[in-house]
């Protein structure tokens, strides 16, 4: 391989002089460390290379060598459950070898060499089988069957098959010759680089939704399968804990949560508090569909640049055997921002606010790389990614924000406003928006006698109402508003308590599921009804506010369990007794 | 394959340039990217530096001392072969140090049980233990509305002039974690470029409660060098984890003023003629505190913790500044003082809204603190919202113009200062607390209690109603 020595360093960058050919994006190791890093830029006899790892110590003269290949992920069954740093070295194993900090130059193999599988093979010697198809399947966990499939370089005669049995990630479990008389071995280990998005048959556009179990993403902005999403927001507006009350209920078959530049102790709690909290599908640990990324905010800066790579290779990976997989990432900017330190190092010309020139089409790449597909053997299958954005002070205009927008079609802004007065998720239902909702109407009309649309409509515009009102109301007071436009803004701040509010750390309300979804949509309209019917009679809209049952509507998604029809047929049933039993204004005033 | 080390050329000559703390060398073949060197005058006089870029032949020093009095050519340097380490050992408690870390009181040095990197390797987070449990500060709007727990990084934002440092020793004398007797509690103190004064009276204070022998001081005062501030923290963490990790304690480091620490790091980047982020500060000021907020925290399997109360003013009073908004980006949550509080004389001034504790929920509620506690500062938070909308309305539209319930609900903002925020020296229970909350709850009509269940407003609301009809 080749090699080269260190001649210049700044930070994680250095440049060497080179001995032999380096390609772009190689991986390398630095020094004797063997520090991981990657080729990022070669003029001349100079090689520029990233270091993932901390570079104190290393000297001019140190050796860079050539690893031949690009920097690579492991795959095969052993990811779930993980917990790996950006470029996959396995924090748990570190841990247990090196102790409390973050080892320098030291690694151990993502997966486990020495544990056994259970394989069982699923085709017979002899076919011909194409990239891409199940030769097998080993239960990885309750939920997921790890599916092998034929890698690239092996299509063709399958020659021999493992019998089904037991069998570590290395040994071989299938052998294919080639047309061209090529024998391969196929083993559940294999390696794909991080850079590249994987092959796969067709897209196609999202068509049924990634249920969140959150109201106001679901009903007002759902995003599809196979879609993308950003998530921007101002510090402590609410965009880790989104992704992870998403993590935990979305109903992904495996998430991938990349915690990318945020804090050792969001990491820490995922890692604890999964194990603990069943799947509702098979009862077992959610962490059994997890695979989680954590690079720290304090951790190598290049290897956060790399883990968002690392995170949605391996997620490609368990999409290509079939799966729907939703990728959180958290945060976008984090990596955007090493991408600029690293490139700040290397006196590049930066573009907008210190970002280099290519900013966008790498955050488009990352982006292009979620998608609703069919796999190479034909089943559906689908990558979400959600991508938190941490602007500075707050301002979406900023380089990251605008461009992630542009490469998302769902929009989930995060309001400081609401985050203040702890209205959570603090998702501003009017700067938001979703690109899916014509698609994934027929789902959700499947759930709502065909009224959801209509119903969803009704509450956004009444909250555009809402804004116009309050404007109005700031400078005439609210009681020189006539009564209907009072009503607006009594049912509007109905709306927003009933469904818009949703916190991650109830029991009952930190996942609704879509049939309360529903069930809460359609009693609250049933609400909205009879409250205009009552003020066209007269009623003044402000004594709906005092009504013991408007209590009860804004309380149902804590109070009411599950989606109980009894429990809202009974509270519509309440709403009509009530309002019916609101009398005309003269003699409420003179009470 | 190792390089020749630099024994040989111990005392280093050949200073190419000068320019703000960065000193040029020539020839310095095998030196070490980030090792430490002494820096020698005409004097033997020593300053610590370190190498913070390298080509071939060359190495970029930054000396954290600065370079007053320095000549190109008798300049002598002294490659340390190490990255800036610090010796740590029993004994720091009680004594103070300079802003490098070296005893300054006159006492004897420290007895080195260890040496450490000051800019210490990441934590695993797979190591991290959840910090989840709650302290009592006595102060009502941190322990109802933005609850600390050991481990945490708390900073509190401030603007100048407001009293943030007596806020920080009210805290360091108040602390307790509750039903805990006999703990072993330590303070560290950085100072971080400020005045004499504001160190000494910290000191006094403390002093005073005779606390002293809890404490360690590190100080760079604001004429110390401003380069030696980015050694400051660094040193004062260093000393922290051998205390929380070697000596099993619970030490709380009260970090002022980080704005300073910022402007050294803007002003060593801008020597090195960087290309800035937002406002001057270099594009890694980010990755550069949080290599500092993230060594609070707790470790799984270890008795001690470090807790970090850093303390910064925002510069304009504007938290969108890229000091607090970097810093709230990674500390976990932030007590934000106000300056309309402060010229009402409430003290602690602090300004609810912006505030927040995101390690919160997992330390209170059932079983860590009271089971209503939860619900009660969720409630607080949403009716103090709502008052202060109000507030603001009602300097539009007259307080004629809001309707009867809106009035009591700005009443409600304006007792909440008066009665739970401001509680001038007197140290309160988490039960006192609370108390005065509920009180203050119970005088709001039910339909605006929609974060209280039926159940709470039965067992909080109704009764202290009850009370006070009799
Ligand atoms: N959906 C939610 N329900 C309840 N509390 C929330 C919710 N979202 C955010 N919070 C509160 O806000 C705090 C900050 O949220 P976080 O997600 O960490 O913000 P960000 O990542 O945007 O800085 C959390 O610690 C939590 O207390
Ligand atoms: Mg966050």
């Amino acid at each position: 391989m080749a090699e080269a020595t260190v001649t210049w360093i700044n930070g994680p960058v250095l440049r060497a002089r080179r001995q032999g050919s380096f390609h772009i994006k190689e991986a390398v190791h630095v020094g004797a460390a063997r520090l991981v890093g990657e080729v990022i830029a070669l003029r001349d006899d100079s090689v520029t290379v990233q270091v993932f790892e901390d570079t104190t110590g290393l000297r001019p003269g140190d050796l860079v060598q050539g690893l031949g290949t690009g920097l690579v992920v492991e795959l095969g069954p052993g990811l779930l459950g993980q917990l790996f740093d950006g470029i996959q070295r396995p924090l748990r194993a570190l841990g247990e070898l090196y102790g409390d900090l973050v080892p320098v130059g030291l690694s151990v193999p993502p997966l486990d060499r020495e544990r056994a599988w259970a394989f069982r093979p699923v085709l017979e010697a002899g076919l011909a089988v194409p990239v891409g198809a199940v030769i097998g399947e080993v239960q990885e966990t309750v939920g997921i069957v790890n599916r092998v499939l034929v890698p690239a370089a092996a299509a063709g005669t399958l020659e021999w098959i493992a019998e089904e049995g037991e069998y570590r990630i290395e040994e071989p479990v299938a052998r294919t010759r080639s047309p061209d008389g090529i024998v391969q071995e196929i083993a559940l280990l294999r390696r794909a680089p991080i850079r590249a998005p994987a092959p796969v048959g067709e897209r196609f556009a999202p068509a049924i939704p990634l249920v969140t179990g959150q109201r106001i993403l679901d009903t007002l902005f759902p995003v599809g399968k196979g879609g993308a999403a950003t998530l921007p927001g101002g510090f402590g507006t609410g965009k880790t804990i989104l992704q992870q009350t998403l993590a935990k209920w979305c109903d992904a078959d495996i998430i991938l949560y990349i915690g990318c530049g945020e804090r050792g102790n969001e990491m820490a709690s995922i890692l604890t508090e999964f194990p603990g909290l069943t799947d509702p599908r098979n009862g077992r640990p959610l962490m059994e569909r997890t695979v989680v990324i954590a690079n720290t905010s304090n951790m190598p800066v290049a290897a956060r640049e790399a883990s968002i790579y690392t995170g949605i290779s391996i997620a490609e990976y368990f999409r290509d055997q079939g799966y729907h997989v939703a990728v959180l990432a958290d945060s976008i900017s984090r990596w955007a921002e090493a991408l600029r330190e690293i490139s700040g190092r290397l006196e590049e010309l930066p573009a907008e606010e210190g970002y280099p020139a290519y900013l966008p089409s790498r955050l488009a790449e990352f982006f292009e790389r979620a998608g609703r597909v069919t796999t190479l053997a034909g089943a559906e299958a689908s990558v979400t990614v959600v991508g938190a954005v941490s602007p500075p002070g707050g301002d979406f205009s900023e380089p990251v924000s605008a461009h992630a927008r542009r490469f998302a079609r769902c929009f989930w802004a995060l309001d400081r406003e609401r985050a203040q007065a702890r209205f959570y998720p603090a998702v501003h239902p009017l700067q938001s928006y979703s690109g899916y909702v014509d698609q994934l109407e027929r789902w959700w009309q499947d759930r709502d006698d065909l009224h959801w649309r209509e119903r969803r409509d009704r509450l956004l515009r009444l909250l555009e109402k809402q804004a116009k009102l309050e404007r109005m109301a700031k400078i005439v007071g609210r009681d020189a508003l006539p009564a209907e436009q009072r009503l607006v803004l009594a049912c509007a701040e109905i709306g927003t308590e009933a469904i818009l509010r949703q916190n991650a750390y109830s029991e009952q309300d930190a996942f609704c599921a879509p049939r309360k979804q529903v069930a809460m949509l359609r009693v609250l309209c049933h609400f909205f009804d009879q409250a205009e019917a009552a003020v066209a009679r007269g009623i003044d809209p402000d004594a709906l506010l005092t009504l013991p049952v408007v209590r009860k509507l804004q309380r149902m998604g804590e109070d009411i369990a599950g989606d109980d029809p009894e429990s809202f047929r009974a509270l519509q049933a309440e709403i009509d007794i009530a309002i019916a039993g609101l009398e005309l204004p003269a003699e409420v005033e003179s009470a | 394959m190792p390089e020749p080390r630099l024994q040989d050329r111990l005392l280093h000559t050949g200073i190419e340039a000068m320019r703000g703390p960065l000193l040029f060398a020539r020839n310095t073949r095998g030196v070490g990217l980030y090792e430490s060197v002494e820096v020698l005058d005409v004097n033997d006089q020593a300053r610590l530096g370190r190498v913070v870029a390298i080509d071939a032949d060359n190495a970029v020093i930054e000396v954290f001392q600065g370079l007053d009095g320095l000549s190109l050519d008798e300049t002598r340097i002294r490659f340390l072969g190490e990255p800036v380490e610090m010796d740590v050992g029993p004994r720091m408690l009680g004594r103070v140090f300079g802003g490098s870390g070296q005893p300054i009181d006159g006492g004897p040095r420290i007895v080195a049980r260890d040496r450490q990197r000051i800019d210490g390797l990441a934590i695993n987070p797979a190591r991290r233990e959840v910090p989840s449990e709650f302290i009592e500060t006595g102060i009502s709007a941190i322990d109802v509305m933005n609850s600390l727990v050991r481990g945490q990084k708390l900073p509190i934002f401030s603007g100048s002039g407001l009293a943030h440092d007596r806020l920080a020793s009210t805290i360091a004398r108040f602390v307790r974690l509750r039903g805990d007797q006999n703990e072993q509690f330590a303070v560290v103190f950085a100072a971080i470029g400020v005045t004499f004064d504001t160190a000494e009276r910290f000191r006094r204070e403390m002093d005073d409660y005779g606390a002293l022998e809890h404490i360690a001081l590190f100080l760079n005062l604001a004429s110390d060098p401003g380069t030696e501030r980015l050694l400051t923290p660094r040193v004062a963490l260093t000393c922290a984890e051998y205390l929380a990790y070697s000596e099993d304690r619970h030490v709380l480091v009260i970090l002022t003023d980080m704005t300073n620490y910022c402007e050294a790091l803007r002003e060593v980047s801008t020597s090195h003629e960087e290309i800035p982020s937002r406002k001057g500060y270099p594009g890694y000021m980010y990755s550069d505190l949080a290599a500092i907020y993230e060594r609070a925290g707790r470790i799984r399997g270890r008795a001690g913790s470090v807790t970090q109360l850093p303390i910064l003013t925002m510069p304009g009073d504007d938290i969108t500044h890229p000091i607090p908004d970097l810093s709230g980006y990674i500390t976990e949550g932030q007590i934000v003082l106000g300056r309309d509080l402060d010229r009402r004389g409430v003290f602690p001034a602090i300004d609810l809204l912006p505030c927040l504790s995101r390690l919160m929920p997992e330390g209170i509620g059932n079983g860590r603190t009271h089971a209503d506690h939860p619900a009660l500062a969720r409630q607080l938070y949403t009716v103090y919202a709502q008052a202060q909308r109000l507030r603001l309305l009602s300097s539009v539209v007259g307080e004629e113009g809001l309707s009867p319930s809106d009035r009591i609900v700005l009443g409600f903002g304006t007792r909440m200062e008066e009665r739970f925020l401001h509680q001038g020296s007197e140290r309160r229970s988490l039960e006192h607390s609370m108390d005065i909350a509920w009180q203050l709850l119970a005088a709001l009509p039910e339909e605006v209690l929609l974060r209280l269940s039926d159940e709470q407003i039965e067992r909080q609301i109704r009764s202290r109603r009850a009370n006070r009809t009799e």
